[in-house]
């Protein structure tokens, strides 16, 4: 209990006087798991809302249960997937792209992008199914339908955003693998923390784990006020 | 009416024997150590004995060297066995532990790409081989995660009349474990400091690697500052909750003869010499 | 008297179940046409295919001398829009609602027509109202705004008042009459009420087992039908 007192007065000192490797971690925690957000809702959105929206899709036995394991992937599978095609004797070895920030991103892009999809498949359909043939009669194109339905689902959508976003900046083990934990280059907070720990600093640790947490609060924080802005409207 | 009384049994029966563990005479002696202790296979091999003949068990918690540290200063553990001799001494310096028992070593070599772009294949002293690897901007990959590896390729830094930790673009300071930073070091043809046996042990895997500094085995390194010595230091009781009783039967029995012999034997059947050589003061004064 | 529509031996079937069946239909510009019969006579099968949500099994339906393949073109989807008996609303204001029409169309939406409407649905005081708090007959006043905003030339209807009071019911039906007179618009509209089809219709048909039994004027479907099952249904009587 003391340790934990301690450690925790200790971490508020750390974070008072944030020094610049903290802060460097502190930024591409945010680089690494924003881009891999974004480029997982711009491909999953679109096509979580056409497999919601698409009644006789062939395959969607195969396809549903399939998303559904994606949203339940163990992030270390990934990233020993994303480390082996990566790695030197792997397929895309040449792009150099292991021990780097984008390897990171794009094992983070493929833990989020089936958790966006399966989110966003599931949001579309909790539409009334009349909303789409009713928009249709209005004289809307299949994009106008989509966009429409979607913007309904706007509660369900913005929770898919918040749990990929949540899963891929608290993961630890993929990009440890894929990233490295390289000191001002792949280091995230996750791993730092690991590491910190490993090392004995709890203090730093706890410091980064409260970091990571007022990252997550916040971020959380505000995509709850466009939830609630939006359901108002 | 039965098929809905088996999950309740189930769960019971889950819940009781996961008690079970708890429950008894059975005395538990927490040790701290070294990844490198525990996934060598060492401990498995030797710990049997003991809790046999004390009618105890043993809880290990592996970790690097400055968590087990860190726990025996928490009171966290009874007794811990790790390889750092300089924070070995200050621990109990600073009255964490009670008094350091040398156990045993094994030793460190460089190893690193096999096209060798600083050319310090051979070198007889790691410290020339460092200065080298610096010079011509070689790729190095440090664990950087406070371990013992990390203090002894502190130490070699030193040694070679550099600053420890450089922050150069070709110093890499991943925070990882022996296993990890031997990987990185094998995909992106980085030099690195390993423990002989982690990396014996993992050798299938790194084609890209081989030994630059340190010979094919313990009797061809010629540079004293690579050995590796491992100290048992039992937590100081004042902590509170601490079997000293069990710590020291514990030590006691790591350096006796007989642990010191298994210890010996030990993986030459698996790596065609030892991981470990025996190194107590009983075994040497035998 | 022009065409709208021109149907000729149009079926729709799912498998060996045919449920319209309509050698020949013409549906004239600028006249409300009701349909009635009982439930499960194709009657919204047929809206639909005449708001082209399907395409025909098999036959040929001509759209203002057109004839209108499987896919039909954006702008004749957009000359034809239904009201349905439950309109499903978007969880926005009353006002985004009624916009929405326009927006789809690539209209300008700030024209006033979307204040115009809501002032003719006595909807003025809701405009800002979120539309999933409406009451039936609010919700289906702004389902005939959102529609009528965007001038369609033909407006059909399916049991455009069921269930609502007779205030929404005279309100409605009042627009309905109103649109057709002043901007010629088509109509056709999908009613179980006989007397609504008697109140509105310029021509009644009765629909029975996806047939058309009977399509005549008005008047004379009421007051002299031709066919026995008309004259059943006329009376109130359950046709099976």
């Amino acid at each position: 209990m003391e340790t934990l007192g301690r450690a925790f007065a200790n971490a508020l000192g750390l974070l008072w006087n944030m020094d610049s490797a903290l802060i460097e971690t502190v930024v591409l925690t945010l680089q690494v798991t924003l881009v891999a957000l974004v480029i997982a809702l711009v491909i999953g959105i679109p096509i979580g809302a056409a497999i919601g929206l698409t009644r006789h899709l062939p395959g969607r036995w195969l396809i549903v249960p399939l998303i559904y394991t994606g949203m339940g992937l163990p992030p270390v599978t990934v990233g020993l997937f994303t480390y082996l095609v990566l790695s030197n004797q792997g397929p895309l070895g040449g792009l150099g792209w292991l021990f780097t920030p984008a390897g990171m991103i794009v094992a983070q892009t493929i833990i989020a992008f089936p958790l966006v999809v399966g989110l966003t498949m599931a949001a579309v359909q909790g539409v009334e199914p009349n909303l789409p043939v009713q928009m249709l009669s209005l004289g809307a194109t299949r994009r106008q339908v989509a966009t429409v339905t979607l913007l309904e689902a706007r509660v369900g959508v913005t929770a898919a955003v918040v749990a990929a976003y949540g899963a891929i900046i608290s993961e630890v083990g993929a990009v440890m693998l894929v990233g490295g934990n390289i000191e001002g280059e792949t280091r995230v907070l996750t791993t730092a923390i690991v590491l910190e720990t490993r090392r004995g600093n709890f203090a730093l640790a706890m410091a980064l784990g409260i970091i990571l947490l007022s990252l997550a609060f916040l971020t959380n924080f505000a995509f709850h006020r466009l939830q609630v802005h939006q359901g108002v409207r | 009416m039965r098929t809905r009384i088996i999950p309740f049994v189930v769960i019971l029966l889950l819940a009781a024997s996961c008690a079970g563990e708890n429950s008894g005479e059975e005395r538990v002696l927490r040790l701290a150590t070294t990844t490198s202790t525990n996934d060598s296979g060492l401990l498995d091999a030797l710990l049997p004995a003991f809790e046999e003949e004390h009618n105890t068990r043993v809880d290990v918690v592996a970790v690097g060297t400055g968590q087990a540290i860190a726990l025996g200063e928490a009171g966290d553990a009874d007794v811990i066995l790790v390889h750092a001799r300089s924070r070995e001494e200050a621990f109990v310096a600073e009255g964490h532990g009670t008094a350091r028992s040398d156990v045993m070593y094994n030793d460190f070599v460089i190893v690193g790409p096999t096209d060798d772009p600083a050319s310090v294949d051979g070198a007889t002293l790691a410290s020339d081989a460092l200065a080298a690897i610096a010079a011509t901007g070689a790729t190095f990959a440090s664990r950087g995660d406070d371990s013992g590896t990390h203090s002894k390729e502190r130490s070699l830094w030193e040694a070679a009349g550099m600053e420890t930790d450089p922050d150069a673009d070709w110093y890499k300071s991943l925070g990882q474990g022996m296993g990890s930073t031997l990987n990185y070091a094998n995909e992106v043809g980085a030099y690195t400091l390993t423990d002989r046996g982690t990396f014996l042990a993992q050798g299938e895997s790194l084609q890209g690697l081989r030994v630059m500094v340190g010979g094919a085995s313990i009797d061809e390194n010629d540079d004293p500052a690579l050995l590796n010595p491992y100290g048992v230091i039992p937590v100081n009781p004042d902590k509170g909750g601490i079997d000293a009783e069990l710590a020291e039967a514990f030590v006691e029995w790591l350096t006796s003869i007989e642990t010191q012999a298994m210890i010996e034997t030990f993986g030459v059947e698996s790596f065609g010499q030892p991981l470990f050589y025996p190194d107590s003061e009983t075994w040497r004064s035998r | 008297m022009t065409a709208a529509y021109q149907l000729t031996d149009v079926r729709h079937c799912y498998g060996d179940r045919c449920v319209v069946d309509i050698p020949t239909l013409e549906v004239h510009s600028g006249e409300i046409l009701g349909l009635v019969g009982p439930s499960g006579a194709g009657k919204s099968t047929l809206l639909r295919l005449l708001d082209f949500l399907e395409t025909p099994t098999q036959g040929r339906i001509t759209y203002a001398g057109t004839e209108i393949d499987s896919d039909a073109s954006l702008a004749v989807r957009r000359d034809v829009t239904t009201v349905f008996q439950r309109p499903m609303l978007l969880k926005r204001s009353v006002a985004a609602n009624v916009r929405i029409g326009r927006k789809l169309h690539g209209l300008d939406a700030k024209d006033g027509s979307t204040e115009r409407w809501l002032d003719r649905l006595g909807l003025t005081d809701l405009a800002d109202a979120p539309a999933r708090t409406l009451s039936a007959g609010e919700a289906q006043r702004v389902a005939f705004a959102r529609a009528l905003v965007v001038e369609p030339s033909v407006l059909l209807l399916d049991e455009p008042t069921g269930n609502l009071d007779p205030y929404n019911v005279g309100l409605l039906e009042e627009i309905v009459r109103s649109e057709n007179a002043e901007r010629g618009t088509t109509i056709v509209v999908v009613t179980h009420d006989v007397f609504q089809a008697r109140r509105l219709a310029d021509r009644t048909g009765l629909m029975v087992s996806g047939r058309m039994i009977e399509l005549a004027e008005t008047e004379a479907f009421f007051s002299a039908p031709q066919q026995p099952q008309t004259a059943a249904f006329v009376r109130g009587d359950l046709l099976i």
